[in-house]
């Protein structure tokens, strides 16, 4: 049932990349539970611009829970207590009257703050540069059925291919690591035949990125897979590990 | 200037072949001297920016989000349409040419939509070799499905993320070349304007959009791929940052644009349901595969789905059109739906839905099936609605979702700016009046893999192009043109916010230039237009400085031109005084209310031409040639 709701939000305000930040408070008044958190954050907003005041800033932009821009911590928890569930896709009838709501960015050295709730992640985008590919020009491809693929590893493939790039695994990480977002990629083009030419030298390489960028280690924690709005599992951080293993020792690569 | 096409003559078939070989070449070691610029990193931008840089191109590549990854394109569900015939069930590259010329309605261009179909096959072969993790069967080859304006199942699908997976495989290449230094990446940039040097397009002038700087950037080419306009209704199912701003720049810098009033309203969205609502929901027309359309027979029937026996249900879509059923094309199951509603018979609460109904498809398939193909967008349905597909039908409502309309090109895609090429959405070329589904992704692939490579050569070859550098004193007024205008939206200081005045042109658009259209209301509509417009530069308020990393003041530039642009559309569509595909002026209907053509005096495509002020634009007509296929009436009965 749609009913509107009053809470009060703390909200992370930081005006630049080295200024100081802190938790602001806004209230939130008459809230319809049909709506977006993204939607009631844009509410606070216009609100905020005809009162003269600098509107939050926060990244968002397909709001249907694909691309990825969006996401913040709620209540300590990456994309809020929804499981599965992107920001953008967080919808107000999961809070009760009177509820206060911190919000805050992705915490992890890797992703340095711009402003407010935005955060920097083109760290993610230096990792796939690293390996994240298969070496295919356009042109040269045969026919598309001529390597038939387990139907079992391309469904895994998928599973691991679902991964949206927003960061939450990082944030939600104790030791802001990027292992499941890694791992995903790996695992991805790994279970395909497409794929393994590549393999060994993609995990080397995309491992190594990793660690150079400033992202932590796992610790077994499974916050990121507990968090993960396409509930990616951790599986794929075993796979990446033995990836890794064997193009340590067996492979030519190294 | 006369519109020339450029499409190479011979038979249909073998056009392509015919202009890859008349086409000049540049020789590999000669390819790094030429810089380009792609704007845009959707499934057109991406794929062209890595081919390009494969083939040895410098390429500079920008876009406005943090990352290249996260173009529209990634939003797209259903799957990517090919002829390659894998089910064994009567496809050709002849009938996806066929389907997609019928599909828009006769209001596109033969030669390009065959090549489309031509490409296709290839595409497929590509993303496969790329890694796309596209659905197979158990023998581990690919699958297929169906798809609306098709009898045939040639839609390929990775789940209901094949856009996610399609941009992913782009954005990989893309990343490779990145690697390799041959493409440099300038995220969160936007474009502003173009720079036109001696008639040639020479380079953008861009704002970065962290620390609000205006940046010159030169090239030999630049490759627009922007997207569409459906924001300019504010609610759609396009990203919130889709915008008209790069088209609608270019196209007062000379670029004409085609088609402006093609709009496509897509059937199947999440219903509206509040006015804080920033967006709609698309509901993939994949599913149209399993779940049956359907209202109460009777007006005004409040009950729940569950209590309405099966004898007082109307199956509409499957009564009117028994050979296609639930899978017409979008136009036609669009207005189809809204006639329901106008009839008094729409279901929910606003009473303007009808229900998408899986019951028989579990009981048929078993719900693991139905999960398997479309469980994603029955968890996206039931977080948004808060209610469980599996166990009551879906409301659906038509929104808007795509626009067949951009700026025109020729066969080479190039616009009528020299050295300016523009791809996948933000052109006109291949949907005609309105889309089918699953071909947005194949046309961006298309352009950006398999046809901008060869073309931009051809042009590169012939062209004489002086050296210039951002010194240049067209570089310099651009950017002051830009910067003042930045200015000037900073300094209004009015009452008024950028999305309130967006929200009232989008409801301008949706009611007078939605999915019916009349002259009367149109005419009030661009009234309404000039008066917003007016309000808009005086009344509107943006906080914040130009300096610094500011959201109002993008979405605020980004209105302004929507406003303007707004207008474009409603002459466009007075301007054509027939009924085709999206574009439905209630004047001219079969008696089964389905849109009836004027082949005689419409069969062009619409090129407008800015001329400069408040100016009316002047329109320059494209004959559309039929030699392979008969104009004919458009049935799916």
């Amino acid at each position: 049932m749609t009913k509107t709701i009053n809470l009060t939000l703390k909200i992370w305000r930081q005006s630049g990349p080295d200024r100081k930040g802190r938790l602001d408070t806004y209230p939130a008044t008459d809230i319809s539970t049909d709506m977006s958190f993204l939607e009631m954050l844009d509410v606070i907003n216009e609100k905020l611009t005809l009162a003269g005041k600098d509107p939050i800033a926060y990244d968002h932009d397909c709001r249907e829970g694909i691309c990825g821009m969006c996401g913040a911590v709620v209540n300590g928890r990456a994309h809020g207590p929804e499981k599965g569930t992107t920001l953008c896709q967080l919808h107000m009838r999961h809070f009760s009257d009177g509820d206060t709501v911190v919000v805050e960015p992705w915490r992890a050295k890797a992703f340095p703050i711009i402003k407010d709730l935005v955060v920097d992640r083109s760290a993610f985008d230096i990792i796939i540069q690293a390996g994240g590919f298969i070496s295919a020009n356009t042109g040269g491809a045969q026919d598309a059925n001529a390597i038939p693929a387990p139907q079992a590893a391309a469904e895994k493939a998928m599973d691991a291919a679902a991964c949206i790039g927003c960061g939450a695994c990082v944030a939600a990480c104790p030791n802001a690591a990027a292992m499941l977002f890694t791992g995903a990629k790996i695992s991805h083009l790994a279970l395909l035949p497409q794929g393994r030419p590549e393999a060994a030298k993609r995990a080397i390489n995309m491992l190594k990125t990793m660690d150079r960028l400033g992202f932590g280690n796992c610790t077994n924690e499974r916050e990121c897979e507990a968090e993960c709005p396409k509930e990616i599992s951790i599986v794929n951080i075993a796979r990446m590990n033995r990836e890794f293993l064997m193009a340590s020792f067996f492979s030519e690569e190294n | 200037m006369p519109l020339d096409a450029k499409i190479p003559g011979g038979p249909l078939a073998e056009k392509w072949d015919r202009h890859l070989f008349e086409l000049k070449l540049i020789n590999p070691a000669n390819k790094r001297k030429y810089d380009i610029i792609v704007v845009g990193t959707g499934l057109a931008g991406g794929s062209a920016a890595a081919t390009l840089a494969e083939l040895g191109y410098n390429v500079k590549t920008f876009c406005i989000q943090d990352s290249p990854r996260r173009a529209h394109s990634i939003a797209a569900q259903g799957g990517i349409n090919a002829a390659k015939n894998y089910p064994n069930d009567g496809d050709s590259i002849w009938r996806l040419f066929y389907d997609t010329v019928k599909g828009g309605d006769f209001r596109s261009r033969e030669a390009n939509v065959y090549r489309l179909a031509q490409v296709s096959n290839h595409i497929i072969d590509h993303c496969v070799a790329q890694g796309i993790p596209f659905a197979r069967d158990y023998g581990g080859l690919l699958a297929n499905r169906s798809f609306g304006g098709a009898q045939v199942s040639r839609t390929f699908y990775a789940r209901g993320q094949t856009g996610q997976q399609l941009l992913l495989g782009a954005y990989s290449a893309l990343s490779r070349q990145i690697a390799d230094g041959k493409v440099q990446m300038f995220a969160r940039r936007e474009m502003l304007d173009l720079v036109v040097i001696n008639g040639q397009a020479r380079g953008i002038v861009v704002r970065n959009l962290i620390n609000g700087q205006i940046e010159r950037h030169d090239a030999h080419a630049v490759v627009l791929c922007t997207g569409g306009y459906g924001n300019v209704f504010f609610l759609s199912t396009n990203a919130m940052a889709s915008n008209v701003t790069a088209a609608f720049r270019v196209y007062k810098k000379g670029a004409w644009f085609a088609n402006p009033c093609f709009t496509q309203i897509h059937p199947t969205c999440i219903p509206v349901h509040g006015t804080y609502q920033s967006k709609l929901t698309l509901m993939s027309e994949s599913l149209r595969n399993d779940g049956r359309v359907w209202v109460p027979k009777n007006p005004g029937d409040k009950r729940s789905p569950s209590q309405i026996p099966e004898a007082e249900r109307d199956y509409f879509l499957e009564e009117k059109y028994p050979s296609f059923g639930n899978l017409v094309p979008r136009d036609v199951a669009s207005r189809n739906a809204k006639e329901q509603c106008d009839m008094g018979k729409g279901v929910g609460k606003t009473r303007l839905a009808v229900y998408l109904d899986f019951a028989d498809a579990i009981k048929r398939d078993t719900k693991a099936v139905i999960e398997n193909k479309y469980g994603n967008l029955f968890q996206m349905y039931e977080k948004i609605t808060a209610e469980d597909p599996y166990e009551t039908p879906m409301r659906i409502y038509p929104a808007v979702h795509y626009t067949m309309g951009g700026l025109w090109v020729d066969y080479n895609l190039m616009s009528t700016i020299d050295g300016l090429f523009v791809m996948g959405e933000a052109n006109f070329s291949d949907h005609g009046a309105n889309r089918l589904g699953a071909s947005a992704l194949m046309q961006g692939l298309a352009d950006g893999y398999f046809i901008i490579p060869y073309t931009i050569g051809g042009y590169l070859a012939g062209a004489e192009l002086p050296d210039v550098s951002t010194d240049h004193a067209a570089f310099k007024e651009t950017e002051n043109e830009v910067q003042s205008r930045t200015d000037k939206l900073l300094a209004i200081n009015g009452k008024r916010t950028v999305d309130d005045i967006h929200k009232e042109l989008g409801l301008i658009m949706w009611e007078y230039c939605g999915m019916a259209r009349n002259n009367e209301g149109l005419e009030k509509a661009r009234n309404l237009i000039q008066q917003l417009r007016g309000e808009f530069w005086e009344n509107v308020t943006v906080p914040g400085s130009g300096k610094d990393f500011n959201q109002s003041l993008e979405r605020a530039g980004r209105a302004a031109d929507f406003l303007e642009f707004a207008e474009l559309m409603i002459m466009d569509a007075l301007a054509r005084q027939e009924s085709c595909g999206g574009h439905f002026n209630e004047a001219y209907q079969t008696e089964a209310h389905e849109a009836r053509r004027d082949d005689e005096n419409f069969c062009y495509a619409a090129a407008w031409e800015f001329s400069g002020g408040d100016k009316e634009p002047q329109v320059h007509k494209e004959p559309l040639v039929f030699e392979n296929v008969d104009l004919s009436q458009r049935s799916y009965k």
